[in-house]
């Protein structure tokens, strides 16, 4: 019993310090791509090609001034980004990077818990890192910042939809909940080639989920100045801003492992193709953010709402309608 | 159960705002994201430089226009000198009237590019931001060439120019000219192509032909709602009749329509540089009137006559006789004229400028009625407004 939670005290452990340096790492690699993309050359000066950038970043964040603007609601001010961040971490709990590796003649699954609802528990927990934007926002006094968590929760209730949709095809396509298992049973052909609708609902409601261009209207920078984090500074800005980070990286993991075969791969080991799989996705919504302009909050509710809803349940009835004939 | 109350938002978006293209504030009054009523609060860029030109000679002048409205530099110098000289009844040598059509047609590239650039930048297109921002800056660095200075050139004089255009100038600007149509046809294609930019900007921001005139909107803004008039076409000056050159107009008014007609404006620009460059006439590139301009350097060891006329024109400037002149360009942002009321003195009495940003912000609230808070930021890009023009 004490080896079991020491073995999982541990992997939690490794898990997070490895989560937040990766998304360190994302907000340097976005910068240094995105410059790519602008014919310029991104932060390049602090450390050897500009690797320390993510820590002088983080150092000068910790250290800023905790500022609370007057008229804020003290309580909720202080804990929306924590709830933003711990919701957007916690989801590492259940998704799998790799197959169970042999260590020491032991096996170790590269996954802190298999749980057979995994997920559920992912979908769940982004619903609530939601609170984080809509609190933050709200308790900020701002008229700006509630702009943008009002803009926010529609949003993010919207594209859930599309989100689950895709993810329900998925589902019924793998016959179980299990990430691990949803990952085996891409075995011998990827959910995104039979299931190619799903994979690009998937992809839309990835980018509008995690608040990226072209749908980053919670914080779109011309409209609403900084949107729900306009009041924000320092460590609190930072939280937010991890908890950003970590959705991207948590959106690429799904991608990889739910509809681009995890860490099934030719020649390299699992690991690296979950690595590779989830930058892809990372470089794609970079790539997103530097071309495309921003939608209006009404074409983006439109866009749910009348067009991904309805081929997210089509697919769904699709889907089943062939499990079933298949099934018998 | 107590009656539900609703009540409108005021917004104040500025003046320190990402998007309002300086210091422009606005006093929104929202219901949800839906603006009922917009009212534009000006004067944060208020520099008081129509009262500073009373203070200084003529020539000293000369340095203001391009500080007024700092993207289209060349054409303001321009609209100053000409008043100037319409003043002084001078006409400038062909070289020089053709050099400043091929400076101002360059300042017009460069402004709208800025134009192009910053109303992606407000759709969070980033990238054509910085693209558009590296073509300006090989126009700016052709304009460094020939002045010394890439944006307050001071460089045009009355009667002509500081010195004759640069060795190599003609080359220089003939191969931009070569790289530019590709350029901008890529940007078209990025942004025309597109559907959320179409979205974005097609019906949004539209503003009557009527309304349009009422507001006294000119330039793009006027074009873009159908009507067709352009001071170099309607009153030609520097030899602007002797181009080939078409006026874009488009009919619908709306944000979309204002950046294609910048966009073909952008290729009709470059089609009378490349006329102007072709017929570039030789001699001399200010005029030969000593009590006008300064007599050359060599002339000053000569003749006791020329030492005078400089003491002159150095120590105390030019007289032009007493009356009111008012000399208008198309800049960038439409009619920019200069009013001059002269009193006989080497001062102008009274400078007034009217300034094509101030009349087309005018037409802001009408634009962005009943539109939403992502509108205003089109509309805004869209006007292409430079604050310090309209603010003087």
């Amino acid at each position: 019993m004490v080896e079991a939670l020491l073995v999982a005290a541990v992997k939690s452990a490794v898990m997070l310090a490895l989560v937040l340096t990766v998304c360190a790492y994302m907000t340097l690699f976005e910068r240094r791509l995105i410059a790519g993309f602008q014919l310029r050359y991104g932060p390049n000066r602090v450390g050897p090609a500009g690797l320390l950038q993510p820590f002088a970043d983080a150092v000068k964040l910790i250290f800023k001034e905790s500022f609370r603007p007057a008229g804020a609601d003290p309580l909720v001010y202080w804990i929306a980004p924590g709830i933003a961040m711990i919701t957007a971490l916690f989801v590492y709990a259940v998704i799998p990077l790799g197959p169970t590796l042999t260590v020491l003649g032991r096996p170790v699954p590269l996954v802190v818990a298999d749980v057979n609802v995994g997920i559920l528990l992912v979908l769940g927990a982004s619903s609530i890192g939601v609170y984080g934007i809509i609190l933050g926002g709200w308790a900020a006094n701002s008229k700006y910042a509630l702009m943008g968590s009002l803009r926010s929760s529609a949003q993010v209730l919207s594209y859930e939809l599309v989100l689950g949709l895709a993810v329900a095809s998925v589902v019924l396509s793998a016959g179980t909940l299990s990430l691990v298992e949803i990952v085996n049973a891409q075995q011998r052909v990827w959910f995104a080639v039979t299931q190619p609708v799903a994979f690009v609902l998937f992809l839309l409601g990835a980018i509008a989920e995690t608040g990226r261009a072209p749908f980053d209207l919670p914080e779109s920078e011309q409209e609403l100045i900084a949107g729900y984090q306009t009041e924000y500074g320092g460590f609190n800005f930072a939280m937010f801003y991890v908890g950003e980070y970590v959705g991207i990286v948590t959106m690429g993991l799904l991608a990889a492992n739910l509809f681009l075969g995890g860490w099934h791969g030719p020649l390299l080991p699992g690991p690296v193709w979950v690595a590779v799989k989830t930058l892809a996705f990372a470089f794609f919504a970079v790539w997103l953010r530097a071309t495309l302009p921003r939608v209006r909050q009404d074409q983006l509710m439109a866009l749910s709402w009348k067009v991904l809803i309805e081929i997210g349940f089509l697919n769904l009835l699709v889907t089943a309608a062939i499990l079933a004939w298949r099934g018998g | 159960m107590p009656e539900a109350r609703t009540e409108t938002i005021i917004l104040n978006m500025g003046p320190q705002h990402p998007s309002t293209h300086g210091v422009l504030r606005l006093v929104l009054e929202l219901e949800g994201e839906v603006i009922l009523g917009a009212t534009p609060v000006i004067g944060y860029l208020h520099t008081g430089f129509e009262k500073e030109m009373e203070h200084r000679t003529y020539h000293q002048n000369i340095v203001f226009p391009a500080r007024i409205e700092y993207l289209a530099t060349f054409v303001e110098e321009t609209a100053y000198v000409l008043a100037v000289e319409k003043l002084l009844g001078v006409t400038p040598p062909p070289r020089a009237q053709a050099a400043r059509v091929i400076l101002s047609e360059l300042s017009r590239i460069a402004s709208h590019l800025v134009a192009l650039g910053s109303s992606a930048i407000d759709l969070n297109v980033t990238s054509l931001f910085l693209y558009c921002l590296q073509d300006r800056e090989e126009i700016l660095d052709i304009l460094e060439m020939v002045s010394g200075q890439r944006m307050m050139h001071g460089f045009l004089r009355i009667g002509g120019m500081q010195w004759d255009l640069p060795e190599g100038f003609e080359a220089r600007v003939r191969a931009l000219m070569d790289r530019l149509p590709a350029r901008i046809d890529e940007y078209d294609r990025l942004l025309t192509d597109n559907l959320i930019w179409r979205r974005r900007t097609e019906g949004i921001a539209v503003l009557s032909a009527q309304d349009a005139l009422r507001y006294g909107c000119t330039g793009p803004m006027l074009r873009g709602s159908g009507v067709a008039y352009d001071v170099r076409k309607a009153f030609p000056y520097s030899g602007y009749d002797q181009y080939d050159f078409d006026v874009p107009v488009r009919w619908n008014g709306d944000a979309f329509d204002r950046y294609l007609v910048r966009l073909e404006e952008m290729r009709q620009s470059r089609r009378i540089i490349t006329q102007a460059l072709d017929r570039l006439p030789g001699g001399p590139w200010i005029v030969d009137d000593r009590k006008v301009a300064l007599p050359p350097r060599a002339e000053l060891t000569r003749s006791m006559e020329a030492v005078i006329h400089q003491f002159k024109l150095v120590s105390e400037g030019l007289h032009p006789p007493p009356g009111e002149v008012y000399a208008a360009v198309e800049s960038p942002r439409g009619e920019k004229g200069y009013y001059l009321v002269s009193d006989g003195s080497n001062r102008p009495a009274r400078v007034r400028v009217r300034s094509g940003s101030f009349n087309n912000l005018q037409a802001l609230p009408v634009m962005i009625h009943r539109g939403t808070v992502a509108d205003v930021v089109v509309a805004i890009a869209s006007i292409d407004i430079v604050l310090g023009d309209v603010d003087r």
